[in-house]
Parts: structure tokens; C-alpha cells; sequence
């Protein structure tokens, strides 16, 4: 049988091979250097449009001449070329991407470190840079080296305040930020059958923060019921025998929640270890955590009451903004004192929006807080969505089991 | 291919944010980078890395997919980097661009002469040779072309 990124790439673990792609993806930061390295190739061949995506979320809308001009000369070729094309407030690639497109089975390349979210449908989904993007587009192909697989076997259900995002801090914490490299995670056992779609995105968003090159699930009834939403009637993908190069267990039951301390995804402390910290913004969204039951979990908790301190949220797409909009939960966030961002990846990458000022501690719910990353000097902090909001009504880190 | 330059240091799991920071990113003029690479981890580096073999603790090159730090670190003049591992989309990137990496455990002393050969499957400083983790016959190719790129271009 072998593991799943074994039966989806067709060959055994360290083996090369060469993949058709079923779904390749940019976004507005790495489609620019993708369409200079395609038109450097020469050929000015597109194997495929159909299964081609370019989606803007990374600087959006534009904020200055520059960006506004890439983005145009990149919205030019992606419309003229039939690439399937989502602009400014349609989301971030990854969200989008996971709203019906991506499908069990399927090899799905993303020109993003976090493309391997998409993992989460039992699809082998990883990233790429702008130039082997290039390649895909003009052949519609790609090499792997087949990984080697983490077994990472879950059993329980979370208690508490613990959430999804609270066990992918775990698990980096336990594996380390190369605890994985050139590897895939599995994500398997009767564990797994009570976490709902959003929380495996979560799950395999974090992989790649231990050096994995993909993060999986086995698709199950809760994949094919959610894509039946989409309207794809999917089958579900059975586990087998295979080999694991190293293996972990998980009881969901044991999780409490904990913070990423900065600069190091991998340096995990329990939430109770910082109770106190002072902070000055609270970052909700991204591909990690800006699903709509993130949001609605972070309204349920501020409903009623005020934030302590400046609180942006930013859908991580427009559907998720529209389910928010009819469900209340917009009005609920926006009453509490909350600002709510255009739908994509906000101030995660520091690159425009929400940036912080040195000296600054911000909490978020994102999944990277290297040195600088939001702001020369800033500090973040990572946690799930449940200490975000219990935190951003006290003004400082928050436990939110004792609230 | 072989090749020679100065050894400059660098610790573990330097990220692509260390290497050019997202600020920095949104521009196709391949100058800015190299006159902000490797800022946010320490600016003297950008003066002392043309023409130098960078080497790397574990893991060099994590985080962010962005080109960009591969590109900077091949137009401020660097000729390989060696390190115990990296991040696998910062070395298909590196290779795509024609930068050469090299998987290999080394102790660093800064400055001192370093050469490597890709043929013979070594590296040699201070006058010992260590022999390193060979490139897929695939990647061996992208990088004697000078790229992805230029492979597409040449050698298909």
C-alpha cells in the first residue's frame, strides 16, 4: 500500500519522480518573479490555464505605486491567459483553494511555503519557488523526491479551550523547526475522525514549520461531506500498511493551550507561563487561523464586551466575510472594538497593514514569528484563536481555560 | 563544477525573513535585495559575502518560499553555501538559480579558503577533505546549467 504521499506520487519513499500537477497556484508576491522566469524560458507556452490559479492576497489592495504596478502587469497576463484569476478581497490562496478546488488524490503545488494546508483534503499538496513554478506552468509538471513519512497518531477529543492550533504548536515543539525536513507528515488514528476540515487545514498549515514538505490527512466522511457542500462527491482514501520513519502519538485530550515564543515557532511554552504579558495588538486571521469558525469562535468569546487593545481581524476570505456578515458574528467582532482587514493575509508577512512599532508585542493567531517579521523591533507571539480573544480583552497573555 | 571562496559564518535555522525581509520584496529590481540582504541578521554580512562560502548550521534557508533569498544571496556574490541541511524549497531554489548548495557537516573558521567539487564529491578547508552528500543527477543538471532558466532555454 505504502504511506499516502507514496500511493498519491506513485513511487517509494527517495525515489524521484515526475508528476503531472493537478493544481498549481501563485499569489501576488510569487507570481511576479513566476512570470519573469517564464518569460526568460523562452517558450511562452501554458501547458494547462485550467488548472492554473493566480490569486491576490498578499498586499491587498496595493499599497503603493509599485505594488499596484506589479500587480497590474501580473492581473494582465493572468486574465489574458486564462488562468483561473481571483483579485483583491477574494482571499488568501491557500482558503480559496480549499473551498471545493482541491480534491482527494490530487498533487497540488502552490508557489507559498504554507501550500502544504491543502494536505488537509488527502491531496499531497507542497510548496515551490517562483521558478520551478515557471517550469509547471509551461509543462504542467514537476520532479519529487517521494518523502519519507511522520506517523502522527492522534486518539481523544480536545478538552476545554484547547483547540487544532494549540496541538500544531505542539507538534513543532515536539518535532522542531526541522524536526521533519524533506518528509510529509500523516496525520492518523480514531483521533482524527472529530476534527472537522478547518481544524486539519490548521494542522497541516503548521507543517511546514518543522521542515515537512507536506502535511496529511487520509480523506474521510467529514472530507467527502464538506466537498459534498462544494458539490464533488469524493471517496474516502483507506490507510494501509506502510512504513513511518518515525512515529508520535497524541492524546487530543491532553492538549492545554500554549504560545509560540518568539523568534522561534518551535520554542512552546504553556499559556499559563506567560499569564500577564503586556501586549499591544491581537492579530486574528491567515491561512493558520482565519477560517470562519476561527472568527466565530474569537466573537463568541468578545461578544458583549470590548477589546483592551487595538484588534485586527482579517477574514481569510470573502466567503468566510459573508458567513460572518449573515451569521452576526461580524457585527458582534466589530461592536467589541475589533478591525476587521480586507480578506488575504493581512499584517503576517509585515508588508503593509498592521505592522508593529519597535518595542511592540502583538498575539497572533498566524504561524511565523521570526525576528522582525511584522515590524523591525516588534515581538510576536503565537497562540490559538481561543487565548487571542481571551487575551485581547485583558490587555495581556491570557489563559483561556480560567476566563 | 568545483569552485573556491572565503568562509563567512552563520548559526542554525536561518530563515528566508533573515535572509531578505518582506519589506524588501515587492520589486523585480534585484538591487534592493542585495543591498538588504541578510539585514535583520547582521548588516556587516552584505559587505563580506562577495566572493565567500557561506557556512551554515542546520536547516538554512526555513521558512518563506520566496525566491528572492536565493536570488540576493547569488547577486551579492556568494559562490556556494555549505551546511549540515536546508529548507527543501530554499534548495530547489537555489539550484533553480544557479546557486550552488552543498549538504555537508563543517566546522567554520571565518575567512579561511574553502573548495569544493561537485564531480569528485568534495569539500576541503584547512586541509581537510569531506565528502559530501551528492546532488540528484536531476539537480546536477539544473545546476550545470547555470538554472532552471537556463536550462530550459539550453539544455532541453
Amino acid at each position: 500500500m505504502g504511506t499516502l504521499s507514496e500511493r498519491i506520487l506513485h513511487g517509494t519513499a527517495g525515489e524521484y519522480v515526475d508528476r503531472a500537477v493537478d493544481r498549481a497556484f501563485v499569489h501576488d508576491g510569487t507570481g511576479v518573479l513566476t512570470l519573469e522566469a517564464w518569460k526568460s524560458m523562452g517558450q511562452k507556452r501554458i501547458h494547462n490555464s485550467a488548472h492554473l490559479h493566480v490569486l491576490f492576497d498578499h498586499i491587498v489592495p496595493a499599497n503603493n505605486g509599485t505594488t499596484a504596478t506589479l500587480q497590474h502587469e501580473l492581473r494582465e497576463f493572468a486574465t489574458s491567459s486564462f488562468l483561473n484569476f481571483s483579485d483583491i478581497g477574494g482571499g488568501i490562496c491557500h482558503q480559496i483553494m480549499s473551498e471545493g478546488i482541491v480534491l482527494p488524490g490530487e498533487v497540488v503545488v502552490g508557489a507559498d511555503s504554507h501550500s502544504c494546508t491543502l494536505g488537509a483534503f488527502g491531496a499531497f499538496a507542497t510548496g515551490v519557488g517562483a521558478t520551478d513554478m515557471a517550469a509547471i506552468w509551461m509543462t504542467g509538471e514537476t520532479w519529487f523526491r517521494v518523502p519519507e513519512s511522520v506517523g502522527i497518531h492522534l486518539s481523544g477529543t480536545f478538552n476545554g479551550a484547547a483547540e487544532a492550533k494549540d496541538l500544531a504548536l505542539t507538534y513543532v515543539g515536539k518535532l522542531g523547526m526541522d524536526g521533519a525536513t524533506y518528509q510529509a507528515l500523516e496525520f492518523i488514528g480514531e483521533g482524527t475522525a472529530s476534527l472537522p476540515m478547518d481544524d486539519r487545514l490548521t494542522l497541516c498549515n503548521l507543517a511546514v514549520e518543522t521542515g515537512a514538505k507536506a502535511g496529511m490527512f487520509y480523506a474521510d466522511g467529514v472530507t467527502e461531506r464538506y466537498l459534498a457542500k462544494a458539490g464533488h462527491l469524493v471517496k474516502s482514501q483507506q490507510p494501509g500498511p506502510c512504513r513511518y520513519v518515525r512515529e508520535l502519538d497524541f492524546d487530543l485530550s491532553d492538549i492545554i493551550p500554549v504560545i509560540a515564543v518568539p523568534p522561534r515557532v518551535d520554542s512552546i511554552k504553556p499559556v499559563h507561563d506567560l499569564e500577564g504579558l503586556p501586549i499591544d495588538q491581537v492579530f486574528v486571521g491567515t491561512c493558520t487561523n482565519g477560517r470562519y469558525s476561527d472568527l466565530a469562535r474569537f466573537a463568541q468569546r468578545v461578544k458583549g464586551k470590548k477589546v483592551a487593545v487595538r484588534t485586527i481581524v482579517v477574514p481569510a476570505s470573502r466567503s468566510v466575510l459573508q458567513d460572518a456578515i449573515q451569521t452576526g458574528v461580524l457585527a458582534s467582532l466589530v461592536d467589541a472594538g475589533c478591525t476587521i482587514g480586507t480578506p488575504g493575509c493581512g499584517p503576517c508577512l509585515g508588508a503593509h497593514m498592521g505592522v508593529l512599532a519597535e518595542g511592540e508585542v502583538c498575539l497572533s493567531t498566524a504561524n511565523r514569528n521570526f525576528k522582525n517579521r511584522m515590524g523591525i523591533g516588534g515581538e510576536i507571539y503565537l497562540s490559538s484563536v481561543a487565548t487571542a480573544a481571551a487575551s485581547a480583552l485583558e490587555g495581556e497573555i491570557t489563559n483561556p481555560e480560567v476566563v | 563544477m568545483q569552485g573556491k571562496g572565503r568562509a563567512v559564518c552563520v548559526g542554525e535555522d536561518i530563515d528566508t525573513d533573515l535572509i531578505i525581509a518582506g519589506r524588501y520584496l515587492r520589486t523585480k529590481d534585484h538591487g534592493v535585495w542585495v543591498a538588504h540582504v541578510f539585514e535583520d541578521l547582521d548588516p556587516s554580512l552584505a559587505d563580506r559575502i562577495n566572493g565567500a562560502v557561506i557556512v551554515a548550521g542546520k536547516n538554512f534557508g526555513c521558512g518563506s518560499s520566496r525566491e528572492q533569498a536565493a536570488i540576493a544571496l547569488r547577486e551579492a556574490g556568494v559562490v556556494a553555501i555549505i551546511a549540515p541541511s536546508f529548507a527543501r524549497i530554499f534548495f530547489r531554489n537555489a539550484i533553480n538559480v544557479g546557486l550552488p548548495l552543498i549538504e555537508c557537516t563543517l566546522s567554520c573558521i571565518e575567512g579561511t579558503p574553502v573548495f569544493f567539487d561537485f564531480s569528485e564529491g568534495w569539500v576541503e578547508t584547512e586541509g581537510n577533505k569531506n565528502a559530501i552528500h551528492p546532488l540528484s543527477p536531476r539537480m546536477q543538471k539544473i545546476l550545470e546549467a547555470g538554472g532552471l532558466v537556463k536550462y530550459w532555454r539550453t539544455a532541453r
